[in-house]
C-alpha cells in the first residue's frame, strides 16, 4: 500500500513536470504549431498502449499453461489500461488531424492498425462479459487474446501492403526529423511517465480484480454453507 | 465377449472446482479392476463430475487420476473406456448404422462396418439399422448409447444414470446386458438414482454428499443405507 | 485413427448433415443474395463505380453470412452432447476442428461461387475470363474466414448473446482477409486483370499463422 502511494505520488510528480516541459519548455513546431504538442500525448499512448497488448499476450499465455487465476487478473487489467490508452490515442488523432490536415478520420496504416486493434480489446473485454463461469471465461478470453495478439502484424501488413497498391499522403507521421533538443528531452520524459503511468494503472486495476475474485469465491462458500 | 484386460480406477484428492463452488471436495476412491460400483447421491452431489473425470471429459482442479492393472500398479496406457451419460452423444440426423461406423472409424476399429452391424445386433437394433436416431424412442437410444460406449470393447465402462427414461422393459434389458458386462471380468461404476433391480449389480457402493464420500461399502457401511436416501 | 483419416471420416459426417437438413446452405445463399441486392439497389453504382465498389461490397456480405453460417459448427454439437462423443472417440482433437474448417471452407466457398453470376449481373463486371483466379481468391479467403471461425464458434456457443458474439470477435479479426480478398477481386476485375501476388501472399500467411494457432490450441477450446 505505501509503495503504491509512493509510487503514485512520484508520478504525479513527473507528470507535471513534464507537462510543464510539453507546454512550455519545448518549443512551438514551426509548421504546425501548437497542435503539435499533442503528440506529447498521442505518441506516449500509443507505445503503453502496444506494451500493454504484450502485457496481455504474455499473461493469456501463462494462463492456458498454469490455469493460475492471477495470470487471468493480469490479462483483464492490461487489456482494459491498454483500452483506454488506445482510446487516448484515437481521440487525440483526430483532434491533431483536422486543424492540420482539414480532416478527421482517414485510413491509413497506423490509424486503421490503431483502430482495429481498439475494436479486437474492446471484443475481448465484451466476451468477458458473456462468459459466466470464472474459469471458462479466463480461458476463453485468452485463447481470444491470443488470435487477436497473432492478427496484430498481420493487419499491419495488410493495411500496408494496401497502401502500396493506393499511395495516400501520410498523415501523423512521425515527430519528425531534426527535433530540437528541447523537444528530444521532452518527449523522453514524457515517454517514460506514460510508461509509469500504464505500470501503476495495470497495478491497481489487478489488485481490484484480485480482491473481486476473493469477494467471489466468499460469497459463493457462503451461499454452498 | 472376453473384456480387454482388466483395469482398475484410482481418484486420488481430486478437487473439482467451478469458479467459487466445489463439485468434488477431496475424493479419494480406489476401484479393483473387474469391480463393479454403484454410486449413489442426491442431484449436484458429484457424481456425473467424477464420473465425466474418470472419462477424461473434465479435468481435475487438483489431485490425480490413474488406471491402474488388475496388481493395483499404474497403467502406462489407459485402457479402452466406455461412457453412457444422460445425453445420448449419437447424431439425431444419422441413422443407426451411420451413427456406430462413424465413430467406429475414427476409434480406429478394424472394419467399423462389421462392429457396427455386430453392435446393433447385440442391442436388438439390428431392424432399425437404417432408420434416423431422430425418429427412436427413449429407450432405443439408450441401446444406441451402449452400443457407442461397447465399440471398443472397453475394459471399464462407466455410466451416468444410464436407466433414466427407460421403461420396466428397458431397465430389464439394461441390467441384464451390464450383468453380461460384469460376469466378463469389465470394471463397472455407474451412478444411479435408487431403482432396485440396477443396484443389484453392483458388489460395492459409494455414497457421495455436496461432492465428498459419505459411505462406503467397502469401509463397512450397509448397501441398503446407502441407496436409500431421502428426497433422490 | 489418423488424423487424416478422423478428419475425413468427420468431413463426411459434416457434409451427409448438411445434405440432409438443407439448413445451411440455402439460407446462406438466399441471405448473401439479398445483401448484394440490397446494396446494388441503393448505391445503383455506374460501371466505373462498380469496379471500384463492388468488390469490397461483395467481400462485406461474405463476412456477413459468414458470420452466420459458422454459427451452428460448434452449436448443433451442443445436441444430444456429440461432442462428446467426438472428444473421446479421435485420436487427435485437432481433426474435430480440421473437418469442421474444411466443411466451413467448402459451404462459404459454394454459396460464393453460387453468387457470382448475380454479382457479374447487378454489377455490371465482367468475371468469365478471370474465373480460374476469382476461385483461387475466394478459396484462400474463405479459408481465412473459416479457420478463425470455426475456432470462434467453439467460444460463442458457451458463451451469451452469441449470435452478436461471434460476428463481434471474428469481423475485426478478418481485417486482413477483407483487405487483400477485395484488393485481389478488384484487380481481376479490372480491364487489364492482373493477379495480384501480394494479396495471395497476405491470404496465404493468414491461413498458415491461423491454421498454425488452432493446431496448437484446439484442444483447450473444446475443454468442459
Amino acid at each position: 500500500m505505501v509503495k503504491t502511494v509512493f509510487g503514485a505520488a512520484i508520478l504525479f510528480v513527473m507528470i507535471v513536470v513534464t507537462a510543464y516541459l510539453a507546454f512550455h519548455y519545448a518549443p512551438i513546431e514551426k509548421t504546425m504549431g501548437v497542435i503539435q504538442k499533442i503528440f506529447y500525448l498521442h505518441l506516449p499512448s500509443a507505445f503503453s498502449s502496444f506494451v500493454a497488448l504484450g502485457v496481455c499476450f504474455y499473461a493469456n499465455l501463462r494462463y492456458v499453461f498454469t490455469r493460475e487465476a492471477k495470470w487471468d487478473w493480469l490479462g483483464v487489467s492490461a487489456a482494459e489500461v491498454g483500452l483506454a490508452f488506445i482510446s487516448v490515442v484515437l481521440i487525440s488523432g483526430p483532434i491533431w488531424a483536422h486543424p492540420v490536415w482539414g480532416i478527421w478520420w482517414t485510413w491509413d496504416a497506423r490509424l486503421t492498425l490503431t483502430f482495429v486493434l481498439w475494436l479486437l480489446y474492446m471484443a475481448y473485454l465484451l466476451l468477458r462479459s458473456m462468459l459466466e463461469d470464472p474459469d471458462k471465461r479466463a480461458l476463453f478470453s485468452a485463447l481470444f487474446g491470443i488470435f487477436a495478439f497473432l492478427d496484430v502484424p498481420l493487419v499491419y501488413f495488410s493495411i500496408r501492403w494496401w497502401r502500396t497498391q493506393h499511395p495516400q499522403p501520410v498523415i501523423l507521421g512521425g515527430p519528425g526529423s531534426g527535433l530540437d533538443p528541447r523537444m528530444r528531452v521532452s518527449y523522453l520524459l514524457v515517454w517514460a511517465a506514460f510508461t509509469g503511468l500504464l505500470v501503476l494503472l495495470i497495478d491497481a486495476r489487478y489488485k481490484l480484480e484480485a480482491m473481486r475474485a476473493g469477494v467471489e469465491e466468499l460469497r459463493r462458500e457462503a451461499e454452498v454453507r | 465377449m472376453p473384456a480387454a484386460s482388466p483395469a482398475g480406477i484410482r481418484f486420488e484428492n481430486i478437487d473439482k472446482r467451478y469458479g467459487g463452488l466445489y463439485a468434488l471436495r477431496r475424493v479419494s476412491v480406489e476401484i479393483a479392476a473387474g469391480e463393479c460400483v454403484v454410486l449413489a447421491g442426491r442431484n449436484g452431489s458429484g457424481k456425473t463430475t467424477l464420473l465425466r473425470i474418470a472419462a477424461r471429459l473434465v479435468r481435475p482442479s487438483s489431485g490425480s487420476f490413474t488406471f491402474l492393472d488388475n496388481k493395483k500398479n499404474e497403467m502406462v496406457t489407459g485402457p479402452q473406456t466406455g461412457f453412457v451419460a444422460h445425453a445420448t452423444m449419437v447424431y439425431d440426423e444419422l441413422t443407426a448404422e451411420e451413427n456406430l461406423v462413424l465413430f467406429a472409424r475414427l476409434l480406429g476399429i478394424a472394419e467399423p462396418d462389421k462392429r457396427a452391424a455386430q453392435l446393433l445386433e447385440e442391442v436388438g437394433l439390428a431392424e432399425r439399422r437404417t432408420s434416423l436416431v431422430r425418429t427412436f424412442s427413449r429407450g432405443m437410444r439408450q441401446r444406441m448409447a451402449i452400443a457407442r460406449a461397447l465399440l471398443n470393447e472397453p475394459a471399464v465402462l462407466l455410466l451416468d444414470e444410464p436407466a433414466t427414461g427407460l421403461d420396466p422393459q428397458g431397465v430389464s434389458w439394461l441390467a441384464g446386458t451390464l450383468r453380461t458386462m460384469r460376469d466378463a471380468g469389465r470394471t463397472i461404476v455407474m451412478s444411479l438414482h435408487g431403482e432396485s433391480e440396477m443396484s443389484a449389480l453392483g458388489a460395492r457402493a459409494i455414497r457421495l454428499e455436496a461432492g465428498s464420500v459419505v459411505a462406503d461399502t467397502q469401509t463397512g457401511a450397509s448397501l441398503n443405507s446407502i441407496l436409500t436416501f431421502a428426497g433422490a | 485413427m489418423s488424423l487424416l483419416s478422423n478428419t475425413g471420416a468427420l468431413l463426411g459426417k459434416e457434409i451427409r448433415t448438411e445434405f440432409r437438413s438443407r439448413e445451411l446452405l440455402p439460407t446462406t445463399v438466399v441471405f448473401i443474395f439479398i445483401v448484394i441486392a440490397l446494396f446494388s439497389i441503393t448505391l445503383h453504382p455506374t460501371t466505373s463505380e462498380s469496379q471500384r465498389l463492388g468488390p469490397g461490397l461483395l467481400w462485406v456480405a461474405f463476412l456477413f453470412a459468414a458470420s452466420l453460417m459458422l454459427q451452428p459448427s460448434f452449436l448443433r454439437e451442443q445436441n444430444n452432447d456429440t461432442l462428446s462423443a467426438l472428444r473421446l472417440s479421435v485420436s487427435d482433437p485437432f481433426a474435430i476442428f480440421f473437418a469442421k474448417l474444411a466443411a466451413n471452407t467448402l459451404f462459404l466457398l459454394l454459396t460464393e461461387l453460387l453468387m457470382l453470376p448475380f454479382f457479374a449481373a447487378f454489377f455490371n463486371v465482367h468475371i468469365l475470363s478471370v474465373f480460374p483466379q476469382l476461385v483461387l481468391v475466394f478459396f484462400l479467403g474463405s479459408l481465412g474466414i473459416a479457420i478463425p471461425g470455426t475456432a470462434f464458434s467453439a467460444i460463442s456457443a458457451q458463451a451469451r448473446m452469441r449470435e452478436l458474439m461471434l460476428p463481434l470477435l471474428l469481423l475485426p479479426l478478418l481485417t486482413p482477409v477483407l483487405i487483400a480478398s477485395a484488393e485481389a477481386t478488384a484487380a481481376l476485375l479490372e480491364a487489364d486483370p492482373a493477379l495480384p501476388l501480394g494479396a495471395l501472399g497476405i491470404l496465404i500467411a493468414f491461413d498458415a499463422v491461423f491454421l498454425t494457432a488452432l493446431w496448437l490450441f484446439g484442444e483447450y477450446l473444446l475443454e468442459e
